[in-house]
């Protein structure tokens, strides 16, 4: 003790002292605080390759430096986009706009459709790191926070309460898709891959909103897609479903086969009186 | 005819040994006098009849069916945790309304085959319902005598809307909860009244605890019961006025052409039941009709897209959204026009005028005799474009109401879609009663043509000089009874012109509704084709003699071609 109390005038002891504190709060900080769901950090020729893709391949709408390109034509007082900034916007928005095919864009429309990509795993993945390098933005999740099959059946209602409070109003309680003003929509969610679900929460791609890792923890994210893939993988109960579209298909079913096929029958048995007889 | 001999009931066996109990009933029931005049009642035959008997037969399996249902069913809104077998809802709290449905589908034995045939049975009456009435609509059956029955159809239809919407409600799910909430503003958006009604029907701020109780008295109590005394009513006066034919040989306003109750239609009506009944139970077998799981609970802070209420809503539903936003605010009050002129208004000039209509054209018409023979859409075209435009406007804004789904299955643009039906909603039905209309007085002139000109054999005569003409043949008179024994002459609407003032100069007090009647005849009677006076028959009859005759041997099978266009030696199989 006494040591160390005869050291306290060190001239290092006050740099010591801080080292150590900033060490505690930094582990103090990484157990707290929610952790963003990483995989692993890029190379630098990876991101040189990245690079070099996005040069030929993005920038003539995203720009040379993917700072976007503003069009003169004003929208609501601002400048309009030819292509957006990707500054900041992270691996995990590269990762589910070209996995899905939705960029490079195959169409101006009101909405970028999705189609099969364009681009390798390995070339996503160097654009994905050249993306990220510019500046922090969230990166893609690691396969812990997708393995939905693991989460429990409470984990898994928790999902579906979350589900429906904020996504159903336009994906539909199961995921089935919905309508948008002027040609926009909310895409079905059937078949889309986990990381998908999770990096579109994430980063919040055209008419979504946020779900930032501190609003919906990488857990909860993973409950809501648990949720998705249970309702969807449930068998349809009582016979062929009407597509989960609810019921103006009900009221198509009702009309042609229920109304048609008994007048059909109604016709039949009109036509049958005792006195006509068959020569 | 086979051997006419048969044995009388009270000879053979079954009957002596009936006999006894029988009588015995009879004396206390006086069975023998009703059943000897109800038991021989004689109904017409046509496929178009039966279309009230599957809204009657549906009405019987919704009775059945909900039975079984009360059995499991809590009509609570009290919270309980779910821990059924249904796994993506485990563990989260719910009404027992709901848990009780999830329970009747997943636990209790055939508990979701019941519930689909009921929900299934529960569409089906409306649109037989529908069926049946535009039937009765576009064939005039509700002229004199029945216009009562009449009124009491538009009851009986407004009745089953409100106990399909109450059913629809009662499971309190996400989708029931959302059509509620709905019908809670349309309640709302009624001006003055609306929020004291609002609080009255649900016994405060929406949800409240009170709804579900409430509506499920109403759905199992309270509208089955007016219902029946209604649908019994109904039948008794068609038992009482007889029911309506087509006109044709020997059929007249005053008989009825037909089999008898027993044993024909005992066992075609009986039949019937069974048909409907397996139909039903089909389609809630192998068609999923309201998964209510899929919705999850009722929670007034969420909602799903491709939220509709059922199909017969679904033209409140589009009205409503298409609907300009409009409001206003005086006497410190919100006007809500925007909700209550497309739901609450639009309803009540639907009923309104289904409920006027037999009246209004009997004003028009001033028809005052009893009709006991239908009237062909075709003959009455005013009547059958403004029937065919009610329904176009009726799917037009069935279109708005399904918008979302059509937009997103048919990648189209939903504020187009809404533009359309705002735009369609006053052209559409335009266009679909001028083209009915002249489609009516088409099929008019093609009926006086084959009258007075016969109809087209396909027999071809060359003539010597090398000339082609078809062969026409007269109508058998049969065809041309049905097609002139109903049809009404024309009125003469140029000699009924109201004068302003009488020949002497003096004022005619009535001159504005005589004049404002006749606008509405020559509206009504416009570019009819009167059928064929008797000396245009006679002339005809005069012009198509020996028509059935041909110079040359044609062979004894053949009998040229018949006016339906079907060759003469098919006509009898």
């Amino acid at each position: 003790m006494r040591k160390l109390s005869t050291r306290r005038r060190h001239p290092i002891a006050g740099l010591l002292v801080i080292a150590f504190a900033l060490v505690l709060a930094g582990a103090l900080y990484s157990v707290v605080a929610p952790e963003p769901a990483t995989a692993e950090s890029a190379s630098a020729s990876e991101i040189e390759a990245g690079r070099e893709l996005f040069l030929v391949g993005c920038a003539s709408c995203h720009g040379l430096n993917a700072q976007g390109i503003e069009t003169k034509a004003e929208h609501d007082g601002k400048p309009g986009n030819y292509g957006p900034s990707l500054i900041g916007v992270g691996a995990a928005a590269v990762g589910f706009q070209m996995e899905t095919g939705r960029m490079p864009m195959a169409k101006t429309a009101p909405q970028v459709p999705v189609k099969s990509p364009n681009y390798s795993q390995e070339e996503i993945d160097q654009i994905a790191a050249y993306i990220a390098s510019l500046a922090p933005g969230p990166s893609r999740p690691s396969d812990e926070y997708l393995d939905w099959e693991s989460v429990d059946k409470e984990g898994v209602s928790a999902g579906g309460e979350f589900f429906r409070t904020n996504c159903t109003a336009c994906h539909n309680s199961t995921g089935q898709g919905g309508a948008l003003p002027d040609g926009r929509y909310a895409p079905s969610l059937v078949g889309v891959e986990p990381i998908h679900i999770y990096e579109a929460m994430l980063t919040g791609p055209q008419q979504m909103p946020v779900f930032s890792e501190e609003v919906l923890t990488p857990e909860e994210k993973l409950q809501v897609i648990a949720y998705i893939k249970q309702v969807q993988n449930q068998p349809t109960h009582g016979g062929v479903g009407g597509g989960g579209l609810g019921p103006v298909v009900d009221g198509m079913f009702v009309w042609i086969i229920g109304i048609g096929g008994l007048i059909g029958f109604a016709v039949w048995i009109g036509m049958h009186g005792t006195r006509v007889k068959k020569q | 005819m086979a051997t006419d001999t048969y044995t009388r009931i009270e000879d053979s066996a079954a009957g002596q040994k009936l006999a006894g109990p029988v009588g015995w009933l009879d004396d206390r029931l006086g069975l023998a006098a009703a059943g000897k005049k109800n038991l021989r009642k004689v109904f017409p035959e046509h496929w178009s009849f039966m279309l009230g008997e599957i809204a009657l037969w549906s009405f019987v399996v919704l009775l059945l069916t909900g039975v079984f249902l009360t059995l499991w069913f809590v009509p609570s809104m009290a919270e309980v945790t779910y821990r059924g077998s249904y796994a993506p809802l485990y563990g989260i709290d719910m009404s027992e309304a709901y848990a009780t449905t999830l329970n009747i589908s997943f636990e209790v034995r055939g508990g979701l085959l019941i519930r689909q045939i009921h929900h299934w049975a529960a569409a089906m009456f409306i649109a037989a319902m529908f069926a049946h009435m535009l039937r009765v609509y576009f064939t005039g059956a509700y002229r004199k005598p029945r216009e009562i029955n009449w009124l009491i159809g538009v009851g009986l239809l407004g009745l089953g809307t409100i106990a399909g919407f109450s059913g629809y409600s009662l499971p309190d799910d996400l989708l029931s909860g959302t059509g509620l909430r709905f019908v809670n503003g349309l309640v709302r958006s009624i001006p003055l009244v609306g929020s004291y009604i609002e609080f009255f029907v649900f016994g405060g701020e929406f949800p409240g605890t009170m709804i579900i109780p409430r509506l499920y008295m109403a759905h199992i109590l309270l509208i089955p019961a007016i219902l029946l005394g209604l649908i019994g009513a109904h039948m008794l006066l068609l038992v009482y006025h007889k029911h309506t034919q087509w006109p044709g040989p020997g059929r007249t306003n005053d008989n009825v052409v037909g089999y008898p109750m027993l044993p024909v239609y005992m066992a075609k009506a009986g039949g019937f039941f069974f048909v409907v009944f397996g139909f039903l139970a089909l389609m809630g077998a192998l068609i999923q009709i309201n998964p209510v799981w899929v919705y999850g609970p009722y929670n007034p802070a969420e909602v799903t897209a491709g939220s509709q209420p059922d199909w017969y809503m679904g033209w409140v539903e589009g009205a409503v959204r298409v609907m300009p936003a409009l409001e206003s605010t005086f006497f410190n009050r919100t006007w809500t026009w925007s909700v209550f002129m497309p739901g609450v208004l639009l309803m009540g000039v639907l009923f309104t005028a289904l409920g006027l209509w037999p009246f209004i054209e009997r004003w028009i018409t001033g028809d005052d005799r009893e009709h006991h023979l239908l009237e062909r859409p075709r003959n009455a075209p005013v009547r059958t474009a403004l029937g065919a435009a009610a329904i176009s406007v009726y799917l037009v804004f069935l279109i708005g109401g399904g918008n979302d789904i059509i937009a997103i299955k048919f990648g189209m643009s939903l504020n187009a879609i809404t533009w359309f039906v705002r735009i369609g909603i006053i052209v559409v039905p335009i266009i679909v009663f001028m083209v009915t209309k002249r489609i009516c007085i088409a099929l008019q002139r093609k009926d006086n043509a084959d009258l007075t000109h016969g109809y087209e054999t396909g027999v071809i005569d060359r003539s010597p000089s090398g000339g082609y003409a078809e062969r026409h043949a007269p109508l058998p008179d049969g065809d041309q009874f049905a097609l002139t024994s109903a049809r009404e002459r024309l009125p003469q609407l140029e000699s009924e012109k109201p004068a302003a003032t009488d020949e002497g100069g003096v004022r005619n007090p009535k001159f504005r509704k005589q004049s404002l009647r006749h606008k509405a005849r020559e509206f009504y009677f416009d570019g009819s084709v009167d059928k064929p006076t008797s000396h245009e028959m006679d002339h005809a009859a005069e012009h198509l003699e020996g028509a059935g005759e041909h110079p040359v041997a044609q062979g004894e099978d053949f009998k040229g071609i018949s006016h339906w266009g079907v060759p003469g030696d098919h006509e009898d199989h």
